[in-house]
């Protein structure tokens, strides 16, 4: 691994809810993140993502946040909210550019799926289309909220195998709330547990 | 002209007591809410009646500057009040007023100096009727317009976000709705344009008719007015979504939705 973090969040606060959290993260490296609900998982990852007012700086291959724009900020370090949003009526409408025939089937799905309208999708095909959505961008940090939450088995193994895949083709970096032990057995470098508004090493695991 | 006696504004007004009687009867909870609204209404225009007399007996620009103020810092009370979300603190107000005093005040300098010509141009038989009619008409679609900005910013805040999440900047975001609230600022006077003098007779025009003017003059009379309410509306609603939407958004693109009242942050 290069001696350059990936992510590096420094001093990192949310008035009210966060105090400041310090968070490196290596290219490749995958962090999963569980704790209470209601701890501030969700927001931590709005804030890095630059979606919420916060104190403390952020850095990604060294450069601060707010040397970039906020839109290629959020290009780069891609948040995959628990809830997605959906702004037109169709599938397709969301992607800038079509996506082909691979990349559905990596998600399980088919090309007609594109022409469907939003609202008669399942939640767990939205939160994999959303998916499929964020890495059009080709982010170099993943902020994942559940990602597999409303998925079933043969699914769960999908998003799974396609992120460590993406992981290793961009060398990116991962934050991924997770509440499922096995999960995190099988997919994180480091696991931390948010509490009472700060970071701990989460017990039993390799912190 | 055929003047009008107390006794003959007393028969009209019991007529509006008889309603209030009925709907008392009915128990829809508006008696109250009528009368009240008619004694106002007669208060009120009884004492610009008054300031109307006093400002035509001597007129100074100072005076009408200070009544067209007062107008407009009473308008843009009223946009704040009838928005169910609006900004907080200064910019709630300001937003609003500033547009409104943009584009009305500019409309009417610009009808009192270019098209009528008075001497002098401010006039006050016809300055201070013409503001009244566009501040009230901007005031309207103003605010409508940032109404519906901030209610579908606030319902629709997922569907914006999302579209700040994959990179897209704050303006393509609030795209849609910023143009579904200029629409819906602009309708009213849209639809009173195309159903004027087929479906209602415009007031000012019946006005002047009813004083006993040519009906042709006051047809132009009246054309002239809807020309420039619809521009002073239509600026003004601009500008006031424009820079409702903006506010909406930090310099980082953030959706500011706790800039908002009742946003419970």
């Amino acid at each position: 691994m290069s001696a350059q973090p990936r992510l590096k969040v420094e001093r990192l606060s949310i008035p009210g809810l966060l105090a400041p959290v310090d968070l490196v993260l290596a290219p490749g490296e995958i962090l999963c993140l569980s704790g209470p609900s209601g701890a501030g998982k969700s927001r931590l990852l709005r804030a890095i993502a630059d979606l919420e007012p916060h104190s403390g700086r952020l850095w990604l291959d060294g450069t601060p946040s707010e040397a970039m724009t906020p839109e290629a900020w959020r290009r780069q370090v891609g948040l995959l909210p628990a809830e997605s949003g959906w702004w037109a009526d169709r599938v397709e409408a969301h992607f800038r550019q079509t996506p082909g025939a691979d990349a559905l089937a990596d998600l399980g799905f088919n090309a007609p799926i594109l022409q469907q309208r939003v609202d008669r999708l399942s939640s767990g095909e939205r939160q994999r289309l959303a998916l499929l959505r964020l890495l059009e961008n080709r982010p170099l940090v993943l902020l994942l909220d559940e990602p597999t939450a409303n998925l079933d088995p043969a699914n769960v193994d999908r998003v799974e195998a396609l992120l460590l895949r993406y992981r290793g083709s961009r060398d990116a970096a991962l934050l991924w709330v997770s509440h499922d032990p096995e999960q995190i057995a099988r997919v994180a470098d480091r696991h931390l547990d948010l509490r009472d508004g700060a970071l701990h090493a989460a017990a039993g695991a390799a912190a | 002209m055929i003047h009008l006696s107390a006794f003959d504004l007393a028969l009209a007004a019991a007529l509006v007591l008889l309603l209030a009687a009925l709907t008392a009867r009915l128990g829809t909870g508006l008696a109250m809410r009528i009368l009240v609204a008619a004694a106002r209404m007669t208060v009120q225009l009884l004492l610009v009646g008054l300031v109307l007399k006093v400002l035509f007996a001597q007129v100074h620009l100072g005076w009408i500057a200070l009544v067209s103020l007062f107008m407009l810092l009473v308008a843009g009370r009223e946009v704040m009040a009838r928005q169910a979300r609006r900004l907080k603190g200064p910019w709630g107000f300001g937003i609003g007023t500033l547009s409104m005093f943009l584009s009305s005040f500019s409309v009417t300098l610009f009808a009192l100096l270019a098209i009528i010509g008075n001497q002098p141009w401010y006039q006050p038989q016809y300055s201070i009727p013409l503001l009244g009619m566009l501040l009230g008409n901007t005031m309207t679609g103003i605010a409508i317009a940032l109404d519906r900005l901030n209610q579908a910013a606030w319902r629709e805040r997922r569907e914006i976000e999302a579209q700040l999440m994959l990179g897209y900047p704050a303006a393509e975001a609030i795209r849609p709705i910023r143009r579904e609230s200029v629409r819906a600022g602009l309708i009213p006077i849209i639809n009173a344009m195309a159903a004027a003098g087929i479906v209602s007779l415009p007031g000012m025009m019946t006005g002047q008719i009813l004083a006993g003017a040519p009906p042709v003059e006051a047809v132009k009379y009246q054309i002239l007015i809807m020309f420039l309410i619809a521009v002073g509306t239509g600026f003004g609603t601009l500008a006031a979504v424009w820079a409702g939407a903006r506010r909406l958004f930090d310099s980082r693109h953030r959706l500011r939705l706790d800039r908002l009242t009742g946003s419970g942050s």
